[in-house]
């Protein structure tokens, strides 16, 4: 199935990202369906791509044999779902699970990672996003942690 | 005594546990069931001064309708010692009333605009009245939306209602959670991604923001991402009110008494002193 550009400029990140380099991503991307309760990855397991959700529910969960799976954030259409693949041990951290049936592009890290080696201003712009989500992600972890709903405020 | 100083004597008509610390308390005034006076108009935002006999007085929001003309509703948290004995009365016990007090939401302002309430929390109570009146006027906004975060599935306000506002059309409702277990199937995450979420027309979007402060300072730089001006948004604050008239000084900030001046303010009015520890 053909992917059009419009399927990756929906991420907000992305919606200003040249067209050549949205054309490298639609080369190493696929587009797959996930069934409710099917994993996206597992902790530990090989990151070797990365994930644009078109439709559904994807949550990030941690287990713990305590508490069992934990569940850290979801993430809905529109969301960019792991940058493990970016930095070794290259293994993920948490598992993602579709909550609902969910179609999400599936990019091949290591094809566009090849590719950002010979374009190394695609890499860098790529890299820039990435880096801009990992902030967000990060300053929406620490609100969490502020547990602000609580009465310690 | 000026008449905003003196209690009146009012009567628990209903009393309900929304969480596990958190309840509500339907008030009315005797003299209305007789006919003789009418319930104290108030408009969305404003608050009441609670009065227990004898252990003292606290400032809580109205968070019942405006039309409702035979009680008026406070939701409170249990977390010190008037609150703790807010949640001991029943049904037919009496408390002081003072109120209704301060600022109100610019409703008027969401005439043909896209309407985003966003609450967090306890933060939800001070915004349902404006929901209500919103919902009355529905055909003279072009959308009505309401983001909500809470902590816990246990923790969701108005649960009932949220779920019926939710089946319906006249007001989009999205819910997110801090923490989730797996019986949870809805968002996960801060209040904030809700707004990220949203595709906002800036131009033409009013943001009404409540809740803990360092919420409603991040949900309003979201907002301010999106493209709205600090104009375009009012948050509702919180301080140790204590006459509600502004004489006391108790709740002053900066240059503001949040019971005469607020508690409701534009955005760019305390934008720099949300950022101001010493105030």
């Amino acid at each position: 199935m053909e992917i059009k550009e419009d399927a990756i400029r929906k991420q907000r990140h992305f919606k200003d990202l040249p067209t050549p380099y949205l054309q490298a991503l639609i080369r190493c991307a696929h587009l797959q369906t996930f069934a409710a309760h099917d994993f996206v990855f597992k902790l530990g397991g090989k990151a070797e791509a990365f994930y644009l959700i078109q439709s559904g529910t994807v949550a990030i969960e941690m287990f713990s044999s305590q508490r069992g799976s934990v569940r850290i954030q979801t993430l809905h259409e529109g969301d960019l779902l792991g940058w493990s693949w970016l930095y070794p041990p290259y293994k993920w951290h948490f598992d993602a699970q579709a909550l609902e049936e969910s179609q999400i592009l599936v990019f091949d890290a290591k094809a566009f990672l090849e590719q950002c080696e010979t374009d190394h201003e695609m890499g860098y712009l790529i890299q820039r996003r990435f880096g801009q989500m990992m902030v967000e992600r990060l300053q929406a972890t620490r609100l969490q942690l502020l547990d602000f709903y609580g009465d310690q405020k | 005594m000026s008449p905003a100083l003196l209690p009146e004597v009012w009567r628990i008509s209903d009393f309900r546990w929304e969480t596990p610390q958190t309840f509500s308390l339907s008030c009315e005034k005797p003299e209305v069931q007789t006919r003789v006076q009418t319930l104290n108009p108030f408009r969305p935002g404003q608050f009441n001064m609670l009065y227990v006999f004898g252990v003292g007085e606290v400032p809580i929001s109205i968070s019942g309708s405006p039309e409702n003309t035979s009680a008026q509703i406070h939701t409170i948290r249990k977390v010190g010692a008037v609150t703790n004995a807010l949640a001991e009365l029943k049904p037919g016990q009496s408390l002081g009333i003072r109120g209704p007090f301060g600022s109100a939401w610019p409703l008027h302002k969401a005439k043909g605009k896209d309407l985003v309430i966003v609450a967090g929390g306890l933060g939800l109570a001070p915004v349902r009245p404006v929901i209500y009146a919103a919902l009355a006027m529905r055909s003279e906004i072009r959308s009505l939306t309401l983001l909500y975060g809470a902590r816990q599935h246990a923790e969701i306000l108005y649960a009932d209602e949220l779920l019926s506002w939710q089946t319906g059309a006249e007001i989009a409702v999205h819910i997110t959670l801090d923490q989730a277990t797996q019986s949870w199937q809805g968002r996960v995450g801060v209040v904030t991604s809700l707004i990220q979420a949203q595709d906002l027309d800036a131009d033409r979007t009013l943001a009404l923001i409540c809740g803990p402060e360092i919420m409603m300072r991040y949900s309003a730089h979201t907002f301010l991402e999106k493209g709205l001006k600090p104009e375009q948004i009012y948050v509702s604050l919180e301080r140790n009110m204590q006459c509600a008239v502004g004489f006391c000084g108790h709740c002053q900030y900066g240059p503001h008494f949040i019971c005469k001046d607020g508690p409701v303010f534009r955005y760019d009015k305390v934008q720099s002193l949300l950022n101001t520890r010493e105030v």
